[in-house]
């Protein structure tokens, strides 16, 4: 959870990019990365196999600024998605302040996205955390390709009561990118105020 | 357990010191404290060439890879780490079991000595990291955030991100 430094008056939160295999969490980091101002954004760090898949994860540190006397930093990180990887998927989620579940749209990704999901809820209880303590944005990738479930099917699955805030999103073209960092961003805050 | 860490002026100051201590008693070049989180807690001697938030975030992210493969041979955890460069070493221990201490050394000084100065300060700093975490498991983390602290965020976060 977060680091208040009250003496240095520093808060560093973090924030993990969750879901499915190729789903676009690390498009999401790099896109973010790619949009912001150098002064406020820190290395992207990617530690990714030669195929470019992530192996461990992706890093980008953003600096919020200071807010009320406090300098306020986020920490992004995504997980491995791949189904094998998931010893190192349940240590980035160590001390998660915030998530974001990056699902897939297309349909014969439809199983991939409760699997990981599911995954997710698993992982969080051996912190014995739980999705009512850490704020989770799903965010409904790749809503520009033909071959997709609607949005309400896959709210039925993954959201069915609706507890979650949603976005859609293109996040190879930067749609929805922002918007759903900034709910999750909005969310920890909350948390820590 | 909850995880957060909330670190005010007496102990920050505290643990400061510890660390200055342990700078200047191996002829170290840097040391950083950092949650086995990934965040940095603090940091003492030269920090300049480094880029302290990958290093602190790859620290926990080693440490916690390494403590997984102790697991998998029957270890409960490798309570310290060391790598070696051609120029530049890292030794690595933990605290209190959350948190991390990395001496970043060169031929100034030697192993031996950091080995033996790092096991006193993580001692020294156990204690103070164990009152801090006692007294977040009584009370939770102090909500001594100012009030407007949420809306100023969000009007931050306006700013930053274009809305």
């Amino acid at each position: 959870m977060a680091l208040i430094n009250y003496a240095s008056r520093e808060i560093n939160s973090k924030i993990v990019y969750y879901g499915p295999g190729l789903g676009g969490k690390t498009t999401n980091i790099k896109y973010i990365y790619t949009k912001l101002n150098p002064e406020i954004k820190g290395r992207l760090i990617s530690l990714a196999t030669e195929l470019d898949r992530t192996l461990f994860f992706d890093f980008l540190p953003v600096d919020l600024g200071t807010i009320r006397g406090f300098k306020t930093r986020f920490h992004l990180y995504t997980v491995p998605g791949q189904v094998f990887y998931n010893a190192s998927r349940k240590l980035i989620l160590k001390g998660a302040d915030g998530i974001v579940f990056v699902a897939d749209s297309q349909i014969e990704r439809y199983d991939e996205n409760i699997e990981s999901f599911e995954n997710m809820n698993d992982n969080l209880q051996t912190y014995n955390l739980t999705l009512d303590r850490v704020p989770l944005i799903i965010q409904y990738n790749k809503r520009d390709l033909p071959n997709i479930t609607s949005v309400e099917e896959l709210q039925k699955v993954l959201n069915p009561q609706n507890k979650f805030p949603f976005f859609e999103s293109v996040a190879c073209q930067g749609i929805g990118v922002f918007e759903t960092l900034k709910e999750v961003c909005k969310r920890v805050l909350m948390t820590l105020g | 357990m909850r995880e957060g860490i909330n670190i005010f002026e007496e102990d920050f100051w505290a643990i400061t010191d510890i660390l200055n201590r342990l700078l200047q008693g191996t002829n170290a070049r840097t040391i950083l404290l950092i949650d086995k989180a990934g965040q940095l807690i603090t940091s003492a001697g030269d920090t300049a060439k480094i880029d302290v938030s990958s290093f602190a975030t790859l620290s926990a992210a080693d440490f916690a890879a390494t403590s997984q493969l102790a697991a998998l041979i029957g270890e409960k955890e490798f309570s310290t780490l060391f790598h070696q460069g051609e120029k530049e070493n890292l030794y690595v221990c933990l605290v209190a079991d959350r948190v991390i201490l990395a001496v970043i050394f060169d031929q100034r000084t030697t192993l031996g000595l950091v080995r033996v100065k790092a096991k006193n300060s993580a001692g020294e700093l156990e204690k103070i990291f164990t009152d801090i975490f006692n007294k977040l498991e009584q009370t939770g983390p102090k909500k001594g955030l100012d009030i407007d602290f949420t809306k100023a965020a969000e009007e931050e976060l306006d700013k930053l991100f274009g809305f």
